[in-house]
């Protein structure tokens, strides 16, 4: 039953990577992003972390998407002209992405790590649920915490700043 | 499921994401790319935490999720002012700054 779940939602969550990278219409790109980030969630499950996926499912699929899809029905989904401007990009990225594939594969696979080919340590009941990340971020990591939403406080500001309508008399 | 298919499905989207930086134009997919790049780390974070059978790696996860919400508003911020001072919308058009 994982194996089943695993690879439906790894195919789920390489079709969405590839659907949002090959898709003309940036809309469907976003679309495609949606079908990726609810298949890790799904991953995210099947490593026993509940907490973790619940947030991306909200976090990630609800809020962020919709500031995707907002965005990209502002600035209209435009298809982008064949033009290319440095000879050969598209033969030469996908060659690029293969090596850094293969190449991220090796530093993991060869690595002499114990856990490589195991299921890793029987764990809790509580793994991962909310009750012990919520703990581990107030008492372990309360710094990280504060830090975090001070950065999200400051890019929110700053957002408004850079999209904000221009005010009078300012030029361009 | 062993941990290493985890790792190898993270490398493989992370590989997705840098091809499609790579080859898209439009700042907008360019953004969406990263957030594969981003995600496809969390997912080795994660599986990373499930192997070690300790949490502080999904605490991890979490402020990478921060970190990309951060990045999605003030990278649209600036699609926004781009498209509003009506210069296109395309990464090789924008390039004032190249030396």
């Amino acid at each position: 039953m994982e194996e089943v779940l695993f690879f439906l939602a790894a195919f789920g969550a390489l079709g969405g990577a590839i659907g949002v990278v090959a898709m003309r219409n940036p809309f469907h790109s976003v679309l495609a992003l949606i079908v990726h980030l609810f298949s890790l969630a799904v991953l995210f499950l099947l490593l026993s972390s509940a907490f973790v996926a619940a947030a991306q499912v909200v976090v990630y699929a609800g809020a962020v998407m919709v500031l995707y899809v907002f965005v990209v029905a502002y600035v209209g989904g435009g298809e982008e002209s064949a033009w290319e401007s440095i000879p050969g990009q598209r033969f030469l990225a996908p060659l690029l992405g293969v090596a850094l594939f293969v190449e991220l594969a090796i530093a993991v696979l060869a690595s002499s790590l114990l856990a490589l080919g195991t299921e890793g340590p029987d764990v809790k009941a509580g793994f991962g649920d909310p009750a012990a990340i919520g703990y581990l971020l107030l008492e372990k990591f309360l710094v990280p915490f504060e830090a975090s939403s001070i950065l999200l406080l400051l890019a929110a500001v700053g957002a408004i700043v850079l999209a904000g309508r221009k005010r009078e008399g300012e030029s361009a | 499921m062993s941990i290493e298919w985890y790792i190898v499905l993270s490398s493989l989207l992370f590989a997705v994401g840098a091809v499609g930086i790579l080859i898209r134009r439009s700042p907008v997919v360019i953004l969406l790319c990263l957030e594969l790049m981003l995600n496809a780390g969390n997912l080795a974070l994660v599986a990373f935490s499930r192997m070690v059978g300790n949490q502080q790696g999904q605490v991890f996860a979490l402020v990478v999720m921060v970190i990309a919400a951060c990045e999605v508003v003030v990278g649209l911020g600036l699609i926004v002012a781009i498209f509003r001072r009506k210069l296109p919308l395309d990464v090789d058009e924008l390039r004032e700054l190249r030396g």
